[in-house]
């Protein structure tokens, strides 16, 4: 069975409920590339996810291009985790095992086993449906970045909702 | 998510997407990414299914040390364990949608959360 086409489908979706057309921006460029610049099993890894992640005690999301982040320790146990994000219907299932869209014990055993160095102190979310590319581009891929940098990651290994 | 995954590439950090919406990945083209045919919000796997989860995590990570060209999309050996009738539900604009509404409140999983945060607020 082929694939779902996601940008038709949630764009008819969002304009019957009268929402502003969500537009998905269109890397033409090539990408840019950074090789690994040690073995993985000797990289610091950090996670992100865009699934609106938030730790009990923590502010959660708002819906309305909310452009900020939490940091998530990578030691948090999985049942302080949360979920908030406009679009609440991919949430179900991450609400009752958030390993399915922030897979943090997955990443704890590859370190037990070896496989990566280690995870950064904290991993991170937003809640990613942010309608204007230009505030990705300002406000919060720049912060990711100084997150991630400050953890001293050499991986960052990314989850979209 | 692959603005982020091109903005941290840019500035030397190596990333790995983990989509599971490969149109959005296409048209994003971030420096490197795995794919499975899985429903939104399953990046990190299926329900209640560690084992996978992790094979997930390490097939994903086994791409991201062997990718040695930008743009590359890894289709995972990752099949979703009931089958594609999800694919039909996925794919109707017309379903039904309960969402809350778009604006600036703080939308809490749960309502002890918003009393913890109240309540730290308070002191």
């Amino acid at each position: 069975m082929s694939t779902v086409e996601y940008m038709r489908t949630i764009r008819e979706k969002y304009s019957k409920m009268g929402y502003a057309p969500y537009g998905w921006h269109e890397a033409t460029e090539a990408p840019p590339w950074t090789p690994l610049a040690k073995p993985l099993s000797e990289c610091r890894v950090g996670m992100m996810t865009t699934a609106g992640t938030y730790v009990a005690g923590q502010e959660a999301y708002f819906y309305k291009d909310d452009t900020s982040h939490r940091p998530i320790p990578s030691n948090t146990p999985v049942e302080n985790l949360r979920f908030s994000h406009l679009t609440e219907n991919y949430l179900p299932d991450a609400r009752r095992d958030p390993n399915c869209a922030f897979p943090i014990e997955p990443l704890r055993q590859l370190v037990d086993e070896g496989v990566i160095g280690g995870l950064a102190d904290n991993f991170f979310s937003c809640m990613g449906a942010v309608y204007s590319k230009r505030r990705v581009d300002e406000e919060v891929a720049p912060a990711i970045y100084e997150a991630f940098a400050k953890e001293g990651v050499d991986v960052a290994y990314l989850v979209p909702l | 998510m692959c603005l982020i995954a091109r903005y941290l590439e840019d500035r030397g950090i190596a990333t790995i997407v983990v989509g599971t919406a490969l149109d959005i990945v296409e048209r994003g083209n971030p420096p490197r990414a795995v794919f499975m045919d899985f429903p939104l919000g399953h990046g990190g796997g299926p329900l209640f299914a560690p084992a996978q989860q992790l094979a997930i995590a390490r097939e994903a990570m086994a791409a991201l040390e062997g990718l040695s060209e930008p743009g590359q999309i890894v289709t995972l050996n990752q099949t979703w364990p009931e089958g594609d009738a999800w694919k039909s539900t996925a794919s109707d604009e017309s379903a039904d949608d309960v969402r809350s509404p778009r604006d600036l409140t703080p939308r809490y999983q749960l309502e002890e959360d918003r009393h913890l945060v109240e309540a730290a607020a308070g002191d």
